[in-house]
């Protein structure tokens, strides 16, 4: 006994790599079952939509429906596009500059979903001026769509996007 | 088990019992000793079981009208409530029946912390009770998704977001949970599939809870290692058995009276609006039971320790045996405790309430003050409790104080008339 402690045996290497190989096998079988939960073909085979643009007057936010989530798709004034860039960084909790987060900086593209914990924020509402207010758990963004104050941990998540002309946009 | 041997009286018993000892497992429910001084705290074990089942049978009653499917999940309830025959009845019985569930279970844990009940050689039983109570919060919220109405979706967004706060992994594992990337049809289907299994697994762990507890039997509410079988104890059947089916009377008046004159007054109207992903409502509030955890979630400003407070708030329970560690199981002979106690009590009470509130101001402020009490109350004072606190003496068994000759009989004699107002 005291001997096969010391030195493997040809046994302990049997049991070694069956208990190896039936680890693999367990594994490949559990996969399937875990990744079946995952979004199916189906879910992502409407991964992008197109909004039409035009209606949208100056200080308006329009909410659009893509995978299941809300956008905003706000045209905004010159007075917020302004504030929106004279804003000091260091303010900010999740500093973004606004000419990073708007392509164009009369369309504020972003998803209509608190980074909190999933509420829609309320369009033009809260502590600052043409922002967001989240009614869950009070967090306030701003004209740019930047978390300014609340539990929320970043700014509003702007989703990929192309101007397809100058009165459509497609998001995704 | 008990120690004397048992032998079916009929032959066909005797032949059965020695293949299957079902017999020999069913006497041993009847005759199990039972300290005899347990109060009316300590019936809602039977309580629980009889909660339990009724939440299966109508469950499975409902699930024979219902459909899981976004754009009928809604629609199907109604018809439930409209069309079927009682559907209106068992649908309330079974949505009123989980706020019952959550009031018997509260009255358990705070009786098992009062008496001390989750201390050695009682801790397997606790962490199981404790495992069972998770399980019970996530079969709710599974269950609170399912009629697909406002509350319902946002409620399911909510809680799947809290995953999201996990670093790096955290929007993979909330896709994996939705199926998507929102709360939608196939979320809805598989919460379905997972309210249905897990009342099957807590039923398997109420069996292993009320295994641990029949080992070394029952704590009682003076708390000290008692003989058995010996002048100490009843057996369950009748004695027992006819004290927890009076209390379940009294107690079923209480759940019908939610059932048949208010029962939807625990409910929010806003889930008889259909789920919209574009709007979500004004104040989202989760039910009753989990309001303390809404709200230590929500008073801590950072989302990913305000998750990790929620769920710590759980766990901290768990490690319970081994954070209060005094030799004295009843708070009757602790009178430090026994207050600190009632603060924690009070303290529930004020998270829950903070909960239902509108997270700003002074309700802000409170429920951070609640919290923090919370778990200074499990972290600090119980540990220093333990080392510190003079008990009082403990009588040598539970018929000594009665029959004199005990060290402490006033202390006895004025907390029994307590004793009987708490029951």
């Amino acid at each position: 006994m005291s001997e096969s402690d010391k030195k493997p045996t040809r046994r302990d290497f049997i049991l070694t790599a069956t208990t190896a190989a039936g680890a693999v096998g367990v594994g490949a079988a559990v996969w399937p079952l875990v990744d079946q939960m995952n979004p199916d073909a189906s879910v992502k085979a409407l991964a992008s939509t197109e909004v039409d643009i035009s209606g949208v007057q100056p200080g308006q936010a329009i909410t659009v429906l893509w995978r299941g989530k809300p956008v905003f798709i706000k045209r905004r004034t010159s007075e917020e596009i302004e504030r929106a860039r004279n804003v000091d960084l260091k303010e900010l909790k999740h500093p973004e500059k606004d000419e990073d987060r708007a392509q164009n900086p009369e369309w504020l593209v972003t998803l209509g979903i608190c980074t909190h914990l999933g509420c829609v924020p309320l369009t033009n509402k809260g502590d600052y001026e043409g922002g967001w207010f989240c009614p869950c758990h009070g967090s306030h963004y701003d004209e740019s769509g930047r978390i300014r104050s609340g539990p929320a941990p970043t700014n509003l998540e702007v989703p990929q996007y192309t101007f397809v002309d100058s009165n459509t946009i497609k998001i995704g | 088990m008990s120690a004397h041997e048992y032998t079916p009286k009929s032959k066909f018993g005797k032949w059965f019992n020695d293949r299957l000892p079902l017999l020999t497992l069913a006497n041993h429910l009847t005759d199990y000793p039972t300290p005899k001084n347990l109060n009316y705290w300590w019936t809602f074990g039977g309580i629980l079981t009889f909660c339990l089942i009724t939440q299966i049978i109508t469950g499975l009653v409902l699930a024979m009208h219902y459909v899981a499917h976004a754009d009928l999940a809604f629609a199907s309830v109604e018809h439930i409530m409209r069309d079927v025959n009682y559907g209106w009845l068992i649908r309330y019985v079974h949505a009123n029946g989980a706020s019952m569930f959550f009031l018997a279970v509260y009255i358990h844990i705070f009786r098992a912390l009062y008496y001390g009940s989750y201390k050695s050689p009682r801790e397997i039983i606790w962490i199981i009770g404790m495992l069972i109570y998770f399980l019970m919060m996530a079969t709710a919220f599974l269950g609170y998704v399912l009629p697909w109405g406002q509350m319902s979706f946002w409620g399911a967004t909510v809680i799947t977001n809290l995953f999201s706060a996990i670093p790096l992994i955290g929007e993979s594992i909330t896709h994996w949970l939705w199926g998507g990337y929102s709360v939608d049809n196939p979320t809805l289907t598989r919460f379905f599939s997972l309210h249905y299994l897990f009342p099957f697994l807590i039923l398997g762990l109420v069996i292993l809870h009320i295994w641990a507890l029949h080992v070394p039997g029952n704590n009682n509410p003076i708390g000290i290692d008692i003989k058995k079988p010996s002048n100490d104890t009843v057996p369950f059947h009748p004695y027992i058995v006819i004290k927890d089916l009076f209390a379940l009377l009294i107690f079923l008046i209480v759940f019908a009276f939610f059932v048949f004159y208010s029962p939807n007054i625990l409910g929010h109207s806003d889930n008889y609006i259909e789920a919209n992903p574009l709007v979500t409502p004004a104040h989202i509030v989760p039910e009753w039971y989990l309001l303390p955890f809404y709200a230590i979630l929500r008073s801590v400003p950072d989302k990913l320790l305000g998750v990790i407070a929620m769920f710590a708030a759980i766990f901290v329970l768990v490690i319970l045996p081994w954070l209060d560690t005094s030799k004295v199981r009843s708070a009757v002979f602790r009178p430090i405790y026994k207050q600190f106690y009632w603060f924690l009590v009070a303290d529930v009470l004020i998270l829950g309430y903070m909960g239902a509130m509108p997270a700003e101001g002074i309700y802000l402020l409170v429920a951070r003050i609640a919290t923090a009490y919370y778990f200074i109350h499990f972290l600090i004072i119980l540990p220093l409790l333990s080392k510190r606190e003079r008990t009082l003496d403990v009588p040598l068994s539970i018929t000594e104080p009665v029959l004199g000759g005990m060290p402490n009989q006033a202390m006895a004699r004025d907390d029994a008339p307590k004793l009987k107002s708490l029951g």
